[in-house]
């Protein structure tokens, strides 16, 4: 796969009579590999943006290019997994064929200290557990380009970090192009290389920054909230409407 | 001191249930035994009607068309129901066509197919396929409305193939409702398909237990009647629960 192209001019939704514009002149480019967060309040279209990337929704006015990508990952919000697969067949599930013997999907697994659950039921696995599995689901089908929707919400911080440095050392070992939408700045700031910030009602872009903050880091980190400080000492503007309370009661 | 706190586990309580039956039957047929003859008389003439009458054949009979009634029902219900289930259209189009099927007498389904298909075997499969229709569809319709859309899109995002889909996906959240239709199924399909024989069929156990009517036959009827019961029973424990464990495996 090559750069990855979105020229979204509009994308409504139609409530009873009258019409929700979700998005509104969406214009970027990502380059094959690039690690790119999407920082936005809730209702900014966030989703629907990764939806349509997805090539779930073609109801939209604009030109997605490729249109429909070959081997796309996703990470859903909550796990999604189903409830009656194994861990294991859950993440076979997006191999095609399903292999019969042990292969990429237990590697991954083990990978991520899930060599003991291969086949506990997704009922018996503890959050975090379900959403390594998600993650690991995600990448078994070496996928060219990665979407991720708020992947890490209501975990615990430390799990929350465990998960990211997974997904960060993946990525960086297998560079699938990432679109990772969240509203946690911080989080963003951690993980991209590049960073777009959206508005709510409809969902425009007000920013397009690039972060080039070494690697490793952390959220906590003290580069990250250096980062943080200029970016809103900037644009003190930038984060209005965000649910900062939310990010209050994630941080406690 | 409460019940609970007797542990006698499940086997001896229907252990225990079925002699329990067995006595009040034997007291009762104490009183007139021309009238309900006791539990030995019936397994007498069980044993007789096993060896030298047609109680093996009949049985024959009578399970090969409840077994061909019962998938030609599940079948045409099911997709009826799944159908009307996903698309309104289609439901509200055919939704009074259930209600109708779900109340024309049985009786009279049996008679007009006796008099439009003919006194064969054709028309009594038929008949009672078509009574139990309607009450498939019901259920999996209400199976289908409850669906997840979220494990759907997962299925969408990892392009499953659709025979995949349907297996990993889609059909196991409708095995509950498959797991119903078939317990009520069984239960209704057996009950008409004696109908069905005693009115245009020359074998089976309806046949039969006509023709015991007519004799005045008790102990015969008694027979005919705990030899299907047992058989029915042995249906539900050795192949539906089992089946049912398997299935629903992952939630223990």
């Amino acid at each position: 796969m090559s750069a990855l192209d979105i020229a979204i001019n509009r994308k409504v939704y139609r409530t009873g009579g009258g019409e929700n514009v979700a998005l509104a002149d969406l214009a970027f480019t990502v380059p094959q590999g690039q690690f790119l967060c999407i920082v936005g309040p809730s209702g900014c279209g966030k989703t629907t943006l990764l939806s349509i990337v997805a090539g779930l929704d073609r109801d939209y006015e604009g030109t997605v290019a490729p249109a429909r990508p070959e081997r796309i990952g996703f990470v859903f919000q909550t796990p999604r997994l189903m409830p009656w697969l194994t861990a294991r067949d859950n993440v076979r599930l997006a191999l095609d064929p399903p292999p019969r013997e042990e292969g990429r999907a237990e590697a991954l697994l083990r990978e991520m200290n899930l060599g003991g659950q291969l086949d506990s039921y997704p009922g018996h696995l503890s959050g975090g557990q379900q959403r390594r599995v998600a993650l690991a689901r995600a990448f078994v089908n070496e996928p060219e380009l990665l979407l991720l929707d708020e992947p890490f919400t209501s975990l615990d911080a430390p799990t929350a970090q465990r998960l990211r440095d997974s997904l960060v050392t993946l990525w960086q070992r297998e560079r699938p192009t990432v679109l990772f939408v969240t509203h946690d700045l911080r989080e963003a700031l951690s993980l991209g290389d590049r960073i777009l910030f959206l508005t709510a009602g409809p969902g425009r872009m007000v920013l397009d920054m690039p972060v080039d903050l070494p690697r490793p880091r952390s959220p906590d980190g003290s580069a990250v909230e250096a980062a943080r400080k200029r970016l809103l000492d900037l644009y003190p503007d930038l984060l209005r409407g965000l649910d900062t309370k939310k990010d209050a009661e994630d941080a406690a | 001191m409460s019940l609970a706190r007797f542990t006698v586990n499940d086997t001896s309580l229907r252990l225990i249930s079925a002699l329990l039956l067995l006595a009040i039957w034997q007291a009762a047929s104490l009183s007139d035994s021309a009238l309900l003859p006791g539990p030995a008389t019936v397994l007498r003439a069980a044993i007789d009607d096993a060896t030298e009458g047609y109680l093996l054949s009949d049985l024959g009979y009578t399970l090969a068309r409840v077994a061909a009634s019962f998938v030609l029902a599940m079948a045409a219900g099911s997709a009826i129901g799944m159908l009307m289930g996903r698309s309104r259209p289609v439901d509200g189009l055919f939704d009074l066509w259930l209600v109708l099927g779900l109340n024309v007498p049985a009786l009279v389904i049996i008679i007009l197919c006796y008099l439009w298909i003919g006194l064969n075997e054709t028309a009594a499969i038929a008949a009672v396929a078509l009574n139990k229709v309607a009450q498939t569809a019901v259920i999996l319709r209400e199976g289908a409305r409850s669906v997840d859309p979220q494990l759907l899109q997962v299925a969408d995002v990892l392009r499953l193939p659709w025979a995949r889909r349907m297996r990993r996906a889609y059909l196991p959240q409708l095995y509950p409702y498959f797991m119903a239709a078939t317990r009520t199924g069984l239960s209704l399909i057996w009950k008409i398909v004696l109908v069905v024989e005693l009115i245009g069929r020359s074998n089976g156990v309806g046949f039969r237990l006509g023709l015991y009517f007519q004799f005045f036959d008790i102990a015969n009827i008694l027979a005919y009647s705990a030899s299907f019961i047992a058989i029915v029973l042995a249906i539900e424990g050795l192949v539906i629960r089992p089946l049912e464990r398997r299935l629903t495996r992952w939630r223990t």
